[in-house]
């Protein structure tokens, strides 16, 4: 087995105070008042794993936990603060349908411009442009604005997008309740096949039946701390009996 | 080392194309619902000329030949300079929502809008070549060197753009304080009048301006027919690295925090 993912010693530090600090009239009163790198949280501590090739992970824990800012930091949207991720292929984030859509475009241009942001030739879109578009059933209004589409047309799209490549290492955060229960069974066939073709698989949901159906891994965060690590039933028991 | 350089040029060119298609959007999102479209990158300029040659020419007759042609020339180095970095600026804040979500290289999105001000003034170009044939100005083959300075200044607003991008994200004051900079800069460039007419004291100041620089070794390729010396190519090309520098050190030390400010 080939290790896919390796999660070295992680930590997140976020500066409670400096969310707000983005004028210099503020930052001069702070530094005078030495508050300025005060207030400091810890999202997340000493998180250590790793997932082999093939390995589903899920991730589950209370609001608050740390689950979204682990997924960003194995995504490489946040630096951790200490620590290392090294990720062995290429990683598909589906952490928010829809991101990078540019509302004025529409949808035929939206797809190239989103394919790009995955890191995909124009070349290679065309050649997947009508397999996204039938998926994602928007046949008829491929050359409206995005901004004109309802919220469910849009995650259809970015969903289609997002998961017409079979990636190495797929990463998502509480998507898959998109759309009606049509297109939510379409999509979760769809992740099935990625899975099978191989594919090492991130996963935070609130939902155990989920995470027991999809994972054969679980990872239980509590206070941004390992609570529990290993075979998915295993922790998933003592989540829920917790 | 070596192999982290490697690296980035293979992430360079695995998100080329998101690069061109950044720029096209850009493109395609300023003319959106205009009915003259592209037109318009033409037509600015030339009726920008058209106001300033009717304000300005007969106060600067004597000491400006064609005073149409010495306006475009000035206004195009300097509104592709200004245009670019104050898009830059916007970039990364402008694009929250997608650097939360995704990782894509940084320093794309101002890099992307250097880049579409300068397809933008590759349209303006045709705008002041058209005005030349009106005005039946002559053509140098030194017309032929035009990408030369215009690659200076590309290199020096790619830099200005990388650190202005970079330190809006901390300090949101420079967004509103560019717009104030800009119109100083412009008037202390001789875009619509002649060095002439500067004391001696305001003209050393001037040579601090690296625009002065710029747009006068755009004036002697077009309007006066010569090729400055090695010493004037010396003094832009260093101009222009020492800003690239600046921009790629700030924006590269600082980029990790962005995620946490915007």
């Amino acid at each position: 087995m080939s290790k896919m993912v390796e999660v070295d010693n992680v930590s997140m530090m976020f500066n409670l105070h400096s969310e707000r600090i983005d004028n210099i009239k503020e930052y001069i009163i702070r530094l005078l008042k030495k508050e300025l790198f005060f207030k400091e949280f810890w999202a997340l501590r000493n998180i250590s794993f790793q997932i082999d090739k093939g390995d589903s992970l899920g991730i589950i824990g209370l609001n608050g936990s740390g689950k979204s800012t682990l997924l960003k930091v194995v995504a490489g949207i946040l630096k951790p603060t200490l620590g290392e991720v090294v990720s062995h292929g290429n990683v598909a984030p589906l952490i928010e349908l829809g991101a990078g859509f540019d509302a004025d475009l529409s949808a035929r241009e939206n797809i190239f411009l989103n394919g790009a942001i995955l890191g995909y030739s124009r070349e290679y879109m065309e050649e997947k442009f009508e397999e996204i578009v039938s998926f994602a059933e928007l046949e008829e209004f491929i050359d409206v604005p995005i901004k004109n589409y309802s919220s469910g047309m849009t995650a259809r799209l970015g969903f289609a997008i997002a998961t017409m490549n079979v990636p190495d290492i797929l990463i998502v955060d509480e998507v898959l309740s998109v759309g009606d229960h049509k297109f939510q069974e379409k999509s979760f066939a769809r992740m099935k096949t990625i899975l099978d073709s191989g594919t090492t698989l991130l996963f935070v949901s609130h939902s155990i039946e989920q995470v027991k159906k999809m994972c054969n891994k679980a990872l239980w965060l509590e206070n941004g701390q390992m609570k529990m690590f290993g075979d998915t039933n295993i922790v998933c028991d003592a989540y829920s009996n917790h | 080392m070596k192999q982290r350089f490697f690296e980035h040029i293979g992430t360079f060119v695995k998100y080329q194309n998101l690069l061109q298609e950044l720029v096209i959007r850009d493109i395609k999102v300023r003319y959106r619902k205009s009915v003259l479209g592209l037109l318009w990158t033409v037509l600015n300029p030339l009726l920008m000329m058209i106001v300033i040659t009717i304000v300005f020419s007969t106060l600067f007759k004597q000491s400006i030949p064609n005073f149409p042609i010495y306006f475009l020339t000035g206004s195009l180095i300097f509104s592709f300079n200004s245009e670019a970095t104050t898009n830059a600026l916007y970039s990364i804040i402008g694009n929250a929502p997608l650097i939360k979500k995704v990782y894509i290289p940084k320093y794309l999105f101002p890099l992307s809008k250097t880049v579409s001000s300068l397809v933008n003034m590759g349209f303006s170009l045709i705008a002041m070549f058209m005005v030349m044939i009106v005005t039946k100005a002559p053509f140098y083959s030194t017309i032929m060197l035009l990408p030369i300075p215009i690659a200076y200044v590309f290199i020096f607003s790619t830099g200005m753009g990388l650190t202005l991008s970079a330190v809006t994200v901390f300090f949101r004051d420079i967004a509103h304080f560019y717009g104030v900079f800009i119109l100083a800069w412009t008037y202390f460039t001789p875009i619509f009048y002649p060095v002439s007419i500067l004391p001696e004291t305001a003209l050393g100041v001037m040579k601090l301006n690296p625009m002065y620089h710029y747009i006068n070794y755009f004036r002697d390729l077009i309007l006066y027919g010569r090729f400055p010396g090695l010493k004037e190519n010396f003094l832009c090309a260093v101009i222009s690295l020492i800003s690239l520098t600046i921009g790629i050190t700030v924006f590269y030390r600082k980029q990790d925090k962005f995620v946490l400010f915007i």
